[in-house]
């Protein structure tokens, strides 16, 4: 069969066509991607055999219960999800400005300016960031060292004090983990943030002005619903992201484990398969508990 | 009487471009009042500056007798009717007219009452919990002139609101755009490329040529008395002698300009009328219109006239490419000044 005479065949059949491109993927996405975390997940609902140490491959709801019943674990999960909130609502609000000036007001130069600096840190090692930012967080750091020589060492001193979140220092305390995974997510919230706030024309905000409208009541009334699903996108993101890290918890900050560093452990060292197939599945069941409250309160109205 | 709105000496620069060039002029209350010109003319940056998303470099904008120049738009008693309505598409019909009361403080079930009223006085009472994205144009052209008027302005601004519809939509929105008006008594700003818009519905037109405004006028003196060659041709689409072609008609080196309807097409041979001047050229191109014919013809000096010819006056024999003169009454000639 000539070129064109396959050309004239998939233009006349869209169905072959639209065949035709997505087969491969989809084999692809289905079998090696989906597949795999099935396969996955029905590891969470076996257990292991405490004297053996062998995974035994009976359905059971044993595993899950042993992860919701066992204080330590109830622990992890609560640290990791009170983190993940705490990572995604301080991202929301540093890159709403951000992603404001970006998608309003940047002209040209400027505008490639900001978007290359939001995505250059992204073309970075992962690894060389952590370990860079455990260094600028040491006692003897230099973000310790410059907060000395304004003065502000009291400052430093109380807030790592703080019962709980506080450490000997910042790169051991909660704190300190806190502002390295604000520092990694937040081009993954700013860039959906700055590409909703882009869709949204000029000539909304002018009619809110334009009916009488203070620019404080056109960002609360027009703004803020139409950057919503931008924002919904890029929590997603920072959300889980958070959730499933465990190179950041285990470099820096205090040693309670993240879910992700027990995902690591129980099916590297202690070869606990199941148990750390069931700790993978409490993101993806935190994420869809998220995402149906973000459509319960709207937050897709605006698609 | 103080004017609704007044430009003293306006200018208004982006960088090279003199977008709006030292304009001044007034319009009065109640009246509908319409600015005409292509686009890049400066018409829009005009109705930029009364409502207030733009402010002058040079010059004032009074509303009412106050200088509004450095006023922001949301202290301003105008309202806007945006070329893309720009309805709000988070929120239902009725919640979109009910926002003008909203951010003035105006409690829910007043507005709310208000709003539905508005909605019934465009006819679209039945709509108001549908979301604009689920409306026709011709639909949300109206919730977008609801929600202008919802605030009860002095004065009311329409950028190119019909320029989304089509055709027989527009005429009935004329029609029923300009009813309103009267009904309502206020002022109405209304910026249009479109010189039959412009003509049918307005009070008086500015025509609007490189940010500046050429002429102001009632619509029958603009038609019947251009002053200009832009405004002859934008209006109306006159033929336009420029000075050498008016030496070379009349032996007068005046431009004039001479509306295709009065002009009569004869083969080259028959006798003129007496007291008719012309010239001669070779029929291009001939347009069939129902009632009457649009003839193309390129005179012997180069340039391309058109002539309508009614039906009725129809003359056989002038295919394209027979050579014609084309003759019309002295007095129907219109003088225009050298710009």
């Amino acid at each position: 069969m000539t070129l064109r005479a396959a050309s004239t065949f998939f233009y006349r059949r869209p169905y072959w066509y639209i065949a035709l491109l997505l087969v491969p993927p989809l084999l692809w996405f289905g079998t090696v991607y989906l597949g795999s975390l099935f396969a996955l997940l029905a590891q969470s609902f076996y257990a292991i055999d405490e004297f053996t140490a062998q995974v035994v491959r009976e359905p059971t709801l044993a595993t899950y219960k042993q992860l919701v019943t066992q204080p330590a674990n109830v622990d992890i999960v609560l640290r990791t999800l009170f983190m993940a909130i705490s990572v995604t609502v301080a991202c929301a609000i540093i890159a709403l400005p951000i992603a404001t000036y970006m998608a309003r007001y940047a002209r040209g130069r400027m505008k490639a300016l900001f978007y290359v600096g939001v995505m250059l840190p992204m073309w970075t090692s992962y690894l060389v960031k952590v370990y860079a930012w455990r260094l600028l967080l040491a006692k003897e750091g230099i973000i310790a060292w410059f907060l000395g020589k304004l003065g502000l060492m009291g400052l430093l001193d109380a807030a790592l004090e703080a019962p709980g979140i506080g450490g000997p220092s910042l790169s051991s305390s909660y704190i300190g983990m806190f502002i390295v995974f604000v520092y990694m997510w937040l081009p993954f919230m700013i860039l959906p943030m700055a590409a909703a706030l882009e869709r949204v024309p000029g000539s909304l905000l002018q009619a809110s002005a334009d009916l009488g409208a203070r620019p404080a009541q056109t960002f609360r009334n027009v703004v803020l619903p139409l950057a919503v699903p931008g924002i919904a996108a890029g929590s997603v993101f920072t959300f889980s992201l958070t959730l499933g890290d465990y190179i950041i918890p285990s470099v820096v900050g205090a040693p309670g484990y993240f879910i992700g560093m027990m995902v690591y452990v129980q099916q590297g060292t202690a070869g606990n398969i199941p148990l750390a197939a069931a700790f993978s599945v409490v993101p993806i069941v935190l994420i869809f508990i998220y995402l149906s409250i973000a459509k319960r309160f709207g937050a897709f109205d605006a698609l | 009487m103080t004017s609704a709105i007044e430009f003293r000496d306006v200018s208004r620069v982006f960088g090279e471009v003199r977008a709006v060039d030292d304009v001044s002029f007034a319009i009065e209350p109640g009246e509908f009042f319409a600015m005409l010109g292509p686009s890049g003319s400066g018409k829009t940056s005009c109705l930029r500056l009364v409502a207030g998303f733009d402010s002058p470099d040079r010059g004032q904008v009074l509303l009412e007798g106050q200088d509004v120049s450095s006023v922001p738009p949301y202290e301003r008693n105008v309202n806007t009717v945006f070329q893309d309505y720009a309805l709000f598409p988070h929120m239902t019909v009725l919640e979109n007219v009910a926002y003008g009361p909203r951010v003035r403080g105006v409690d829910a079930s007043t507005r709310t009452q208000r709003a539905g009223e508005m909605l019934e006085l465009v006819q679209l009472g039945a709509h108001g919990d549908r979301r604009p994205a689920q409306l026709s144009g011709g639909q949300r052209q109206r919730v977008a002139l609801a929600r202008a008027l919802i605030n009860q302005p002095k004065v009311l601004l329409l950028d190119e609101p019909l320029g989304a519809l089509d055709l027989k939509l527009r005429e009935e929105m004329q029609i029923e755009l300009k009813s309103l008006q009267r009904r309502l008594g206020i002022t109405f700003v209304y910026v249009t490329h479109d010189q039959g818009e412009a003509l049918s519905m307005a009070d008086r037109v500015a025509v609007f040529n490189r940010g500046k405004i050429e002429q102001l006028a009632a619509p029958r003196e603009l038609y019947t008395r251009p002053r200009t060659a832009f405004v002859a041709r934008f209006v109306g689409s006159a033929n336009v002698a420029d000075a050498t072609l008016a030496q070379a008609i009349n032996g007068l080196a005046q431009p004039f300009a001479i509306r295709a309807e009065n002009i009569a097409v004869k083969a080259e041979a028959a006798a003129a009328p007496a007291g008719d001047i012309g010239a001669s050229g070779i029929v291009v191109a001939v347009q069939y219109h129902g009632a009457a014919s649009r003839w193309q013809v390129q005179l012997d000096a180069g340039e391309v006239w058109s002539a309508l010819i009614d039906e009725s006056r129809a003359q056989n024999g002038l295919a394209v490419g027979t050579r014609v003169r084309l003759s019309w009454p002295r007095d129907a000639a219109v003088t225009l000044s050298v710009s």
